[in-house]
């Protein structure tokens, strides 16, 4: 149990990251350029990351599985970022934040962790303005901030919906700018297959060319795995095609520990799926529910109306609409928290009143914001406010101002006009707040192996607000690892560099190797594809929006009898010495297949309900989600011993010092 | 629907590669481009034969990672979307479709519509950033207000995705759309203007280096760009590469 220590500093919280930043070890200038560090992953975390340590003098090696730095997933984040501002003057602080963070994780996050977060949030702004982030502004030509789910003030940061792209290419400008001084080597279309541990301590990965197949050693003094999350175990999610568990998984088999894999956020405002062929699913920016009203008919016939096309959305009458949000939590209404509005959405569907074929859709409507926006602009404009076809044309233009690329994309896919009418959304897999175990200093269980943004478990709890990923990504790269991974680092100033032709490098090799060949052996009947599709089906159906403990016992057995198919009979086509995307897919899907075995351990063992993890047998008569703070105020940490079903619990107690527990109320 | 398709196919860099064809069939409107690539693949793979590749990663039209050239078109026939957000209702039944890589002498074909843009990543590189480090004591941002019409335009520009669509469509081969947007951006902004002639020189210096052909103003790149870049930046590039020659002392 010593092995989970967080090592929290000591102090008052609001001193603590001060303090420690004041006592921790440093590594001489002349020093770093003789320590070696790996990233994998150029994400918001890691192209942060590998971008600050290089500035710093360290020499770093950064790996990505895209053809550039430049794509990884954080790019597709939509809404914004969290900051404790305070430039609306609507009493925002630090303290505001971490207590909204917290409450808003269901009081499943470590205190300590979720203070520096909030604290250096304002900094990360800053940060991204000098590096020429193009946020939106006032015509005073200072910044704009919006509203987010979970939450009472403005302090959100975006730029339209591409606050993600935006933010994550001045992560790439700063990361390219190192690579251009050579201070960074960047090995694109490479993936980590392992790693490698000597001596305790991580020191290095085996890595795979995508293009050649070549299988490399690369060590170095210490490991940063900023590799994303794992929400395509589900096989359909709003994550990319290559998103993947993987490098976190291959950790966790070496020895650190994996926090919370329960934890998923499902995402309310998604495209619904339509068919079978359906490869993945569209995110529709949360910071639409800052505009839209979210309903489903309050009468069964006007559903089936709907659903037949008799009926048009616009021929209900309002008094004939079900707000659901705005009736059940009129304090937040449409903006409570993300997996609030999920299962509210689950919940209207299963009563059977779902707006489309498949009967898993509800409306995310704009006529009213059309409307008001359209008022306020004929006023400033002097024009008569009672002409509703002007007012409706002028509101249109202020939202597509807002929201005008959420829109197009929107009508690119489901060829409907969300202008004329409303949208339809479902909730979808979206992150992943689970992750591996890190302690203050972000550092795994495996000493000097760390991992960054949402690879590791620390700040979200049980659920994540919105615009807080981004937030998170570039608080661990730019402003958390580069101090406390010197601390580690100071001890290896006169190690040299890490050779490659130790006993370790070999057996990791030969790991990789086996396992390759393994795959291309097994020549069976079923495609990567359709395996992974079944595993997603098993993930939604018992480990998704609502659990209990006979589903995950039965998910269980059904994915250990796929596993099991999977080694026997799935078919890879071509060879491992080139380009092969099949290869690549499936040495991840098998990764997934153990990892959702897990997932599905961890969500049995937790039998109350918090945050995105919605246990059916915890909950109140009004059917919201009842958490037990008595016997489940704690992190579940799982040690891999051999295979997932051996998986051994080991407890962090979370501690409450600076927040009162209480029942998350968005009423 | 059911669809013929041209596909080309090489199997390396020195493979001279050749159109092969084949057919889709029970092909739904709804479904995007990809995924009926992705059908076509898993026919393919049952069969015991090699699957088509080409990369793609987010299917939400911003990771820039999609690029093929469909019927002659830079992303298909759609304006505004990138390859994975073409929809099949865009097609009929019977249609024959031909789908090629990017096809220009810096984007080397790796395997089938497979290409290595790294040299885009070169270009920024050599200069498309703020020389600002990570800092704890960065100014307030809100310190130095920005007029908000320049911050538009800034973003609008920084909209590019770097897909590559406006050196596949050029018949030169240029890579003044992409190159243009980022200088655009950051000579916009007072945090991009400090380095802004540098930026430029250095930049079209590399962009020359690396093999991409120079703008002929035929406007291709700018219709075909899937994020709608406009045309506008290049003739800023110009008149910042004008300052700069005449006043640098590079």
């Amino acid at each position: 149990m010593t092995k989970l220590d967080a090592r929290i500093p000591e102090g008052p919280l609001k001193e603590k990251w001060t303090n420690h930043k004041n006592n921790i070890r440093l590594v001489n200038p002349a020093n770093k350029r003789l320590i070696d560090v790996i990233v994998v992953g150029t994400g918001l975390a890691g192209g942060a990351a590998a971008a600050s340590l290089a500035e710093m003098g360290y020499s770093v090696k950064a790996f990505c599985f895209q053809d550039s730095a430049r794509r990884a997933h954080s790019i597709a984040a939509q809404g914004g970022i969290n900051a404790a501002k305070n430039y609306q003057n609507d009493g925002d602080s630090v303290y505001r934040l971490f207590y909204d963070t917290v409450k808003g994780g269901d009081y499943r996050s470590r205190e300590a962790n979720v203070y520096r977060l909030a604290e250096v949030s304002a900094n990360i702004i800053d940060q991204c303005v000098a590096q020429g982030v193009p946020f939106a502004r006032e015509y005073g030509g200072l910044l704009d901030n919006r509203s987010f789910g979970g939450v009472q003030v403005q302090r959100t940061f975006y730029a339209k919906g591409q606050t993600g792209q935006q933010l994550l290419l001045g992560a790439y400008s700063a990361l390219s700018r190192q690579v251009g001084k050579g201070k960074i080597q960047m090995l694109s279309r490479h993936e980590m297959m392992e790693l490698v541990v000597v001596d305790g301590k991580a020191r290095g990965i085996i890595a795979r060319n995508l293009v050649t197949g070549e299988i490399q050693r690369h060590s170095a003094h210490a490991v940063l795995i900023a590799s994303g999350g794992y929400g395509n175990v589900f096989y359909l999610s709003t994550n990319a095609m290559g998103s993947n568990g993987s490098a976190a998984w291959k950790i966790h088999k070496k020895g650190a520990y994996f926090a919370n894999p329960c934890y998923t956020q499902i995402h309310p405002t998604c495209l619904p799926r339509t068919s079978e062929h359906q490869s993945k699913l569209t995110l529709m920016s949360e910071s639409l529910r800052n505009d839209g009203r979210i309903w489903v008919p309050k009468k069964m016939e006007d559903v089936e109306a709907i659903r037949s096309g008799a009926k048009k959305p616009k021929d209900i009458p309002a008094e004939d609409r079900d707000y659901y949000l705005e009736r059940r939590y009129p304090a937040f209404g449409n903006l409570v928290p993300r997996d609030v509005a999920s299962r509210a959405a689950k919940e209207r569907c299963d009563a059977g009143f779902g707006v489309n074929k498949t009967g898993e859709a509800v409306f995310l409507d704009f006529a009213s914001a059309i409307e008001r926006y359209g008022k306020e602009k004929a006023i400033q404009d002097g024009e008569d406010t009672n002409n509703m076809e002007l007012v409706r044309k002028l509101g249109k233009e202020v939202v597509k101002a807002k929201y005008g690329n959420l829109f197009q994309m929107y009508e690119k896919i489901t060829d409907d006009n969300p202008y004329e009418t409303p949208m339809k959304i479902y909730p979808a897999v979206h992150y992943t707040m689970g992750g591996i175990w890190v302690d203050y200093n972000l550092m795994t269980t495996i000493p000097g192996c760390y991992a960054l943004g949402e690879a590791n478990f620390s700040d979200h709890g049980a659920n994540r607000l919105g615009a807080s990923a981004l937030m998170q990504g570039l608080a661990d790269g730019y402003f958390v690892i580069p101090y406390t991974v010197g601390d580690y680092l100071a001890d290896d100033i006169r190690t040299g560099a890490i050779p490659t032709d130790s006993k370790e490098f070999d057996e990791a090799e030969k790991e990789v190797q086996d396992r390759i060949n393994k795959l291309m052996s097994i020549q069976g009947s079923k495609s990567v594809d359709s395996l992974h599709r079944r595993l997603g089906k098993i993930m939604w159906e018992y480990c998704g929006m609502a659990r209990n403990a006979e589903g995950l016992k039965t998910a269980i057995s059904q994915i250990r009898e796929l596993r099991n198919e999977f080694w026997s009979d799935v078919k890879i086509p071509g060879k491992a010495d080139g380009l092969n995307p099949e290869l690549e897919k499936a040495l991840r899907v098998a990764d997934f297949m153990e990892l959702g075995e897990l997932m599905c351990k961890d969500a049995l063992e937790r039998s109350e309900s918090c945050g995105g993890h919605f246990r059916e047998e915890s909950q109140t008569e009004e059917g919201e989600a009842m958490r037990n703070d008595k016997d489940f105020t704690f992190v579940s940490a799982w040690e891999y011993t051999g295979d997932p079903s051996e998986a051994k619990l080991h407890k962090e107690e979370l501690k409450y010092e600076n927040i009162e527990l209480k029942t998350r109320s968005y009423k | 629907m059911k669809l013929n398709l041209r596909i080309w196919r090489q199997d390396g860099p020195k493979d001279s590669g050749r159109f092969e064809n084949y057919t889709a069939e029970n092909v739904s409107p709804d479904e995007s481009f990809l995924e009926m690539l992705d059908e076509v693949n898993e026919k393919l793979v049952a069969e015991g034969k090699d699957p088509v590749a080409f990369d793609h990663d987010c299917r939400e039209g911003i990771c820039g990672m999609c690029s093929m050239f469909i019927n002659g078109e830079a992303h298909g026939p759609d304006r505004g979307v990138t390859t994975c957000q073409l929809h099949m209702r865009r097609f009929k039944d019977g249609d024959t479709i031909t789908i090629e890589p990017w096809r220009a002498a810096a984007f080397p074909v790796i395997k089938d519509l497979v290409v290595d843009r790294t040299a885009f990543d070169r270009i920024i590189q050599a200069g498309g950033f703020v020389s600002v480090n990570t800092s704890g004591n960065t100014q307030d941002a809100n310190s130095l207000p920005v007029p908000k019409a320049d911050a538009d335009k800034a973003f609008d520009a920084a909209t590019c995705i770097g897909c590559g669509a406006c050196v596949a469509t050029c018949k030169n081969s240029s890579a003044m759309l992409f190159v243009s947007a980022k200088v655009s951006q950051l000579a916009l902004l007072p945090q991009g203007k400090v380095e802004r002639q540098e930026r430029v020189l250095n930049m079209v210096e590399k962009m020359d280096e690396e093999g991409f052909g120079n703008c002929s103003n035929t406007g291709a790149c700018e219709i075909e760009c899937p994020k709608e870049i406009s045309l506008d930046n290049i003739a800023r590039m110009n008149r910042e590469y004008l300052r700069a020659s005449l006043s640098s002392e590079k």
